[in-house]
């Protein structure tokens, strides 16, 4: 075990995930206006109605699908009668139709900043850090699973990687895992990383705000500016809560002063 | 019965000239800034016309509003919960700023800085999008009085849906201007549609308001709202909607544009209604009985049993006071001759209309008959289809009923009026005609002719003992420093709202006295040991108010 293996498969990812945590609850905390998708759509509409969807809903099967083949042992899968052979080809086939999917979205999504003046003037140079690290994962991925995957013998990454991240999980860190893995798949999992690393700082954030409480909440919100009417007088109905001070205001106040 | 005070808006066209002022005053407080450029909180419009943005009144395109269902449920016509988030990705009915239009700016720096030529210098106009040059082909008020309306009007969507086929010819056509604020809707359809639950109706007054702190960008409130009087802050990435000027109602004064409009032509007060029978009336299967529906949802102020619930509820004495002097109620529900901006999109709106009488009186001017005559104003409403139907359109569904008899009233107002200030006899049998009473009439006319400040304006201060709390909750404008954020506090200038200069501390203008009268962060004087005159209260000679002394006595500059 080098110190480079140490390096790349314990020191980097820990301290990506610290910074992801951590940024994350800095920025929720003090960053809840700058907090948006950033949507560019009042812009341009004709290739992000295409590029927009297909990007999404491609990454969210690409999601769906490393949470599978990362975080669920080979084992558990086997219990339920998913073999090596089922596994091989539901990974190969969904995952073809996601990456298509999701490269074809994103080529879209890329050309049109590039190339539509409005959208471009307003890329920030994080975002074009960001586009660099999620281009590259998801290039290197899909070429790592072309070469070793499709055209290759097919390489069992839930024998190596899969157990490394729960090793991680586990705080029982195994770099050694790591260090036969085929070199796309080390490039893919390390431009991840860094990826992981920035996205407290980018747009990113966008993804922990998916509007899942719509499906439950009222239509009609009300919120009463103080406890003095309604909220006071009857027991607060769902949807008629108070709203609240924002946490930090009272921080803010006092370093004005 | 759960009783609500909505604080209202009623305008009224026959006095409306269409100066802009409203829209200017408006943009001045609100959104003089990058990223809102093309955002008119109030705008006016030519009707006939397409509006802003354009054809918003299109709902088979845009989707807005809400739509009754087979089983008489309403649901919102852009689809329901599992299809808004699945369209989450790219909003397919989302206006893109070419709806409004491009903003630009010239490139006055030209005018200066040309060198020396024999042709003059010509400031080009330039995209604030791109900063490219542009061909300016569409803004805010492009048909403004008619202008290029040969072209433009046939695509007017209530032109669209008439019966009779009108053609745009000039010399028979009619006009009025129809000034636009968000409708503060009882049953916002904005409100619903937003994924975050950023957006919310003010328990207090109804004033429906964008959480900045919470509003995610997801755009599905500007689709979602019929009228399209929320924005987006393209700049920001979040939702940005009239106000309703709420600090300045929770003092108690009126809103910009109805402070400033040299018409005095809006009128602002409460009306109490009914919260839990919003829903049921707004669901009514006829589209001409939605008027009533809403007329229904109101409550009277003077009702013994609305007053104790009223005050179950924890509402204040002077808020009763203020919705029983309220001018909102009287044009309403008691002259009934104000009527609401398209109340088939059943989201209840709340600023209404008096309906311009003037499309009317100018047809028979023209035709050199008296004008002011009640059987000759009555014989015009029924005869003439056009502007009628039109009115129709806008403010009843379609439904020529109410429009015609709120017309009426107005035509009645005119008369009977005239004989009182020609000296003659008062004709009684005017009022009659139009189910009011001379005295009725009277009233109304002082209302709606006298119009005096404090008839127009009835607006109960906020009980403020804690409402310092909510200006900070939906004006999050200037939280400290880290990504995207800005605003007065920050170290650079430019922040996400742009160089912005003067922008308050805090959302209200009272804070601004509070601040000083606590001793608290005063703008700092350009001179040290001076006193920023802009903070000086007015009361006492303050130190370094007056430069100090010099040694021969005399008052000189501290240079």
């Amino acid at each position: 075990m080098n110190p480079l293996d140490i390096l790349l498969w314990v020191a980097f990812p820990y301290a990506a995930a610290v910074v992801f945590i951590v940024g994350h609850l800095l920025r929720y905390r003090f960053d809840q206006f700058g907090w948006t998708s950033r949507s560019s759509q009042t812009y341009e509409n004709k290739w992000l109605r295409w590029g927009s969807p297909m990007f999404h809903y491609g990454i969210l099967m690409v999601f769906g699908g490393h949470i599978v083949g990362l975080f669920i042992p080979k084992p558990w899968l086997e219990f339920f009668g998913v073999t090596e052979h089922i596994y091989h080809l539901g990974a190969t086939w969904l995952g073809s139709v996601a990456a298509v999917l999701t490269i074809a979205g994103l080529v879209i999504l890329l050309v049109r900043r590039r190339l539509v003046a409005r959208v471009k003037l307003v890329t920030t140079v994080m975002d074009k850090v960001m586009y660099l690290f999620l281009a590259g994962t998801i290039a290197f991925g899909t070429i790592a699973t072309v070469l070793y995957q499709v055209l290759g013998a097919g390489y069992d990454y839930r024998g190596s990687i899969s157990p490394w991240i729960r090793s991680l999980y586990g705080f029982q860190p195994d770099p050694a895992l790591m260090s036969d893995v085929p070199f796309f798949f080390q490039l893919h999992v390390l431009t991840a990383t860094m990826l992981f690393l920035l996205w407290p700082f980018t747009r990113l954030v966008h993804v922990f705000s998916a509007p899942l409480g719509y499906f439950v909440r009222p239509y009609i919100v009300y919120r009463s500016r103080d406890g003095h009417r309604g909220a006071g007088a009857v027991k607060a109905r769902r949807g008629w809560e108070k709203s609240e001070l924002p946490r930090d205001t009272r921080d803010r106040e006092g370093s004005r002063r | 019965m759960r009783v609500m005070a909505q604080m209202s808006m009623i305008m009224n066209l026959d006095k409306c000239i269409g100066c802009h002022t409203c829209s200017v005053t408006c943009k001045q407080v609100w959104t003089n800034r990058t990223g809102v450029e093309y955002v008119w909180f109030n705008n006016v419009e030519t009707k006939p016309g397409v509006g802003y943005p354009r054809r918003y009144e299109d709902q088979d395109k845009w989707k807005g509003g809400w739509q009754r269902n087979k089983r008489g449920r309403l649901k919102l016509r852009s689809g329901g919960r599992i299809k808004r988030l699945a369209t989450i990705f790219n909003n397919p009915d989302l206006p893109v700023i070419d709806d409004y239009y491009e903003p630009w700016t010239y490139d006055y720096d030209m005018l200066t800085k040309a060198p020396l030529s024999t042709e003059s210098p010509v400031a080009r106009p330039k995209s604030l999008l791109t900063g490219q040059n542009m061909d300016i082909k569409w803004s805010g008020n492009w048909d403004d009085d008619l202008g290029g309306s040969q072209e433009t009007a046939a695509d007017d969507p209530i032109l669209a849906t008439m019966s009779e086929h009108v053609k745009m010819e000039f010399e028979n056509t009619f006009m009025f201007y129809l000034p636009r604020i968000c409708e503060h809707c009882l049953n916002p359809a904005c409100v619903a549609a937003c994924p975050s639950g950023a957006m919310y109706k003010r328990e207090e007054d109804g004033i429906v308001l964008v959480d900045e702190d919470g509003c995610r960008g997801w755009r599905m409130c500007v689709s979602a709202c019929p009228y399209k009087k929320v924005y987006f802050n393209h700049k920001t990435g979040k939702a940005e909607k009239c106000t309703l000027c709420y600090p300045l109602i929770e003092q108690g004064k009126p809103t910009i544009c109805s402070e400033t409009c040299v018409g005095r032509l809006r009128y602002l007060g409460l009306m109490l209604y009914d919260a839990d029978a919003v829903l049921a009336q707004a669901s009514v299967e006829n589209e001409h009985d939605l008027l009533d529906a809403q007329r229904a949802c109101f409550l009277d102020p003077f009702d013994p049993e609305v007053i104790a619930a009223a005050k179950a509820e924890g509402m204040e004495d002077d808020w009763i006071l203020a919705a029983q002097n309220s001018p909102i109620y009287k044009l309403i529900s008691e002259y009934k001759v104000a009527l609401p901006l398209h109340p088939e999109y059943r989201t209840m709106p709340m600023v209404w209309y008096i309906p311009p009488l003037s499309p009317v009186v100018d047809v028979i001017s023209t035709t050199n008959n008296d004008g002011e005559d009640a059987r000759t104003l009555f014989a015009a409403i029924d005869k003439l289809r056009i502007p009628v139907e039109y009115l129709a359109g806008l403010f009843s569904a379609g439904d020529v009923v109410p429009v015609e008899s709120s017309l009426r009233k107005l035509a009645a107002m005119r008369s009977y009026m005239r004989d009182i200030n020609l000296g003659r006899e008062r004709d009684e049998s005017i009022p009659e005609a139009v189910g009011m009473t001379g005295t009725e009439i009277e009233a109304m006319y002082r209302l709606l002719a006298i119009a005096k400040y404090e008839d127009r304006y009835v607006i109960p201060k906020a009980h403020v003992e804690t409402a310092r709390e909510l200006e900070e909750l939906a004006c999050s404008l200037d939280t400290d420093g880290g990504p995207g954020m800005g605003g007065p506090t920050a170290a650079t200038a430019a922040g996400p709202y742009g160089k912005t200069p003067g922008m308050p501390l805090n959302a209200t203008v009272d804070n601004y006295n509070q601040l000083v009268g606590k001793g608290g962060e005063r703008t700092k004087p350009t001179t040290p040991g001076r006193v920023n005159l802009l903070n000086w209260t007015g009361g006492g000679v303050p130190e370094g108010l007056f430069p100090p002394r010099t040694a021969d006595g005399a008052t000189g500059s501290p240079a």
